[in-house]
């Protein structure tokens, strides 16, 4: 079901996820992109320059992120701005080998503002991992009909 | 080595020619985590109104690192690849992007801000789709796709 504008509320809820990440994720999330950055797969490059170990690309996270916003919208063509800080690092364990994520990143999503004369509506996320937040000011903003 | 002051409101012009492709969606798509409909399947993307698969939102990312390479590869930029962090980042969509998209960027540097021994960068990419018949990248027409911003942190020494 697509949201009606007329139907929504400042501070409503639009739901939650969790998103587990691997050291696999990174990788192809490296191919993906083209960000072949050592940080995030190679641990002893990430541990040399002063990080505790490997972490997730920034733009992982706020790729992943804004899944929750897609999915709430219906159409991923919906999102006409999305930004965010990166305000914490990501490190994701190494769990090769086992069925345990490296990682967990958890999503949340409300309505911050609504823009009548736009028809848009803004979503601020919460974006955590280990209880931390790891986006700040992480905000999309929807057009719907 | 230091940031050069002097990037502050460079501009580098369109260089190579981004080709959207279906699998490349779908491959960022799974990358990303996304199992929306108009990412993987032609038909489900065609009933939203798109004229082909739909790239998720942050896909730009793709077009702007590449932009943003041509600074941070230029020799007289003094940014060492391995000290940079990502301090911020931001989308702007005039349209969707979609497969069969011919993109270009733009990159400006619209800020140098000196942090501690290091530097604060800002980089916007205009991204543009030549339409069908532009012969080159400089050619107009084009259409106004994208802008992407983005913020890198360049650590100084000891930082």
């Amino acid at each position: 079901m697509t949201p009606t504008f007329s139907e929504l509320t400042v501070g409503q809820d639009i739901g939650s996820r969790s998103i587990d990440v691997t050291r696999t994720d990174l990788v192809k999330y490296a191919g993906a992109s083209g960000d072949f950055n050592p940080i995030h797969w190679n641990e002893a490059f990430a541990t040399s320059v002063g990080l505790p170990g490997v972490i997730a690309h920034g733009m992982f996270t706020m790729g992943s992120a804004v899944q929750l916003v897609t999915d709430w919208a219906g159409d991923p063509a919906a999102v006409v701005d999305f930004q965010t800080r990166f305000t914490k690092p990501v490190p994701v364990a190494d769990t090769t080998g086992t069925p345990d994520a490296g990682a967990v990143i958890e999503v949340s999503g409300a309505i911050g503002a609504l823009d009548a004369e736009a028809g848009t509506a803004r979503v601020d996320l919460t974006v955590l991992s280990a209880g931390q937040k790891v986006l700040m000011k992480a905000q999309a903003v929807v057009r719907l009909a | 080595m230091t940031i050069n002051p002097d990037l502050q409101g460079r501009s580098y012009p369109a260089a190579e020619v981004y080709d959207v492709g279906r699998e490349k969606i779908r491959e960022f798509a799974r990358a990303v985590k996304a199992t929306h409909p108009a990412h993987f399947d032609v038909e489900a993307a065609a009933a939203l109104g798109h004229r082909d698969l739909v790239a998720p939102p942050t896909f730009a990312i793709i077009v702007a690192q590449r932009a943003d390479a041509q600074l941070i590869e230029d020799p007289d930029s003094g940014i060492d690849f391995s000290r940079v962090v990502h301090a911020d980042q931001r989308f702007i969509h005039h349209r969707p992007i979609v497969a069969g998209d011919r993109l270009v960027a733009e990159l400006h540097v619209d800020g140098v801000r000196a942090m501690g021994g290091g530097a604060m960068i800002t980089t916007r990419s205009e991204i543009f789709a030549l339409t069908a018949g532009a012969g080159s990248v400089g050619d107009d027409p084009r259409e106004a796709v994208a802008a992407a911003t983005s913020s890198i942190l360049v650590r100084g020494e000891g930082q």
